[in-house]
């Protein structure tokens, strides 16, 4: 049987690692290499690179950090941020990466996901969701949370779906980093509409919130990065305490 | 000498990088002479199965991978280019492989969730030189929407549960087709490599 993959996240800026609430006051934290190769040897299934650099001229680093980070470990990786066009898309996947993350890009071109898709394959393709609930509706953002874009977030998903997207990351945007559980909500009406795998982030503050998300939800993989990176969750521990509790992974 | 063809699809380096953790050097190359009197010839791929085999056709690379297996040298395929060795894959309509090995490819018509793409546990069906220094459970990393059927019992080393039997691993003489990717399944994608590459240099 398949197992449940735990998913550490490492929003990269100009080269660094950081991390903050609701996507601003961010802290730089370590070298994204260095880290990279502790969760890869400490039982995380994948890794996800975020560039979230202000300006292209740094964000081409992050195809040099791809590299530096293939070399290192042999588990997936996925890159995301920035990513625009075709040719990022190929330059990511030569770099290493083995999936490419899309977010404003894909609300902007729609077509990109499908271009993508059919060229490198769907499993590589990744549409993420910034999503935020206002007035009793879950609604699509864009800018890092910053731009109401007035879509709701199943329908975004089943389009990015239709389009060949092969997975969906839902980052919830009210929970981020709030520590209080991942959004079941969206994440298990998302899980019950689509046939691709579902990423839940956003939320996550101790290991019942893990075994919550994949106990209610029939969710792939979870997403986290501050609990990871300040060490107050471990990896093996939390995938133990899981196994205990009858959830299937990766040990 | 170790080598990856590079036929244009899909990242080559992540697999070298992989064979040089375990302690190998190994060269990229999509010359028919290099490919003819390599020890090793790795085969891998990502992408469709229709472009894999233009792909082997346009570069002349079919003759020379045909007269390796004549020569009972060994291929080791994996993911689209495990696929390609066999007889065929009704991937965007029927389209024929190299058919070294007996089995056809079909898209998973199943309830669970289509790619197969995450972690699963390797189930022994046959014990072989492959799976030494395994642990109690061993895991491998899939990412794939079609699966080998009508295949040669015989043959499977390794298999997953996904609903339905998934080959996970495909040896006969001197020929290994290997579904998962074992450059990105951790400690025991890289004891398959090593297995491999310690049996037969």
């Amino acid at each position: 049987m398949i197992t449940k993959r735990i998913v550490p996240c490492l929003d990269v800026k100009d080269g660094k690692v950081v991390k903050g609430k609701q996507f601003e006051n961010l802290n730089i934290i370590e070298d994204p290499v260095v880290m990279a190769k502790y969760y890869a040897n400490s039982l995380a299934d994948e890794l996800v690179f975020y560039d979230i650099s202000a300006s292209n001229e740094n964000r081409k680093t992050v195809f040099d950090l791809a590299k530096e980070v293939a070399k290192e470990i042999n588990i997936p990786f996925t890159i995301g941020g920035g990513i625009n066009s075709i040719e990022d898309f190929d330059k990511a996947l030569q770099s290493g990466a083995d999936k490419v993350s899309i977010n404003s890009s894909a609300i902007r071109t729609p077509e990109l996901i499908m271009i993508a898709s059919k060229k490198f394959g769907k499993q590589c393709v990744v549409l993420s969701i910034d999503a935020k609930f206002e007035n009793g509706k879950w609604m699509v953002y864009s800018k890092g949370g910053r731009k109401n874009e007035n879509m709701d977030v199943l329908t975004w998903a089943i389009i990015g779906e239709k389009l060949g997207a092969g997975e969906i990351v839902l980052n919830s945007i009210n929970s981020d980093g709030e520590k209080n559980g991942f959004s079941e909500n969206i994440i298990k009406t998302l899980c019950e509409n689509l046939s691709i795998p579902v990423i839940a982030s956003g939320g996550a503050g101790n290991m019942e919130h893990f075994l919550n998300v994949f106990k209610n939800t029939d969710v792939d993989a979870a997403l986290a990065a501050s609990v990871f990176h300040n060490k107050e969750i471990e990896i093996k521990k939390l995938k133990e305490y899981l196994k205990l509790n009858d959830i299937k992974v990766r040990l | 000498m170790i080598l990856i063809l590079d036929y244009g699809l899909g990242n080559v380096y992540n697999l070298k990088n992989a064979i040089k953790k375990i302690g190998y050097e190994s060269k990229i190359s999509s010359d028919t002479d290099e490919i003819i009197n390599a020890d090793i010839v790795f085969l891998p791929g990502v992408g469709a199965f229709k472009a894999a085999m233009e792909n082997l056709k346009n570069n002349n690379l079919i003759d020379a991978l045909n007269k390796r297996k004549n020569a009972n040298k060994l291929i080791v395929g994996i993911c689209l280019g495990m696929q390609v060795m066999f007889e065929a894959s009704y991937e965007d309509g029927y389209c024929e492989g190299l058919g070294y090995f007996k089995g056809v490819f079909k898209e998973f018509d199943i309830k669970l969730k289509s790619p197969h793409m995450g972690w699963n546990e390797l189930i022994v069906n046959k014990k072989s030189f492959l799976t030494k220094g395994f642990n109690k459970e061993n895991y491998a990393y899939y990412v794939h929407s079609y699966y080998l059927t009508e295949y040669n019992n015989e043959n499977l080393i390794l298999y997953s549960d996904y609903e339905v039997k998934v080959p996970g691993i495909i040896l006969k003489d001197n020929l290994i087709g290997i579904q998962f990717h074992p450059e990105k399944s951790s400690k025991v994608g890289l004891k398959i490599l090593e297995n491999i590459i310690k049996e037969f240099i």
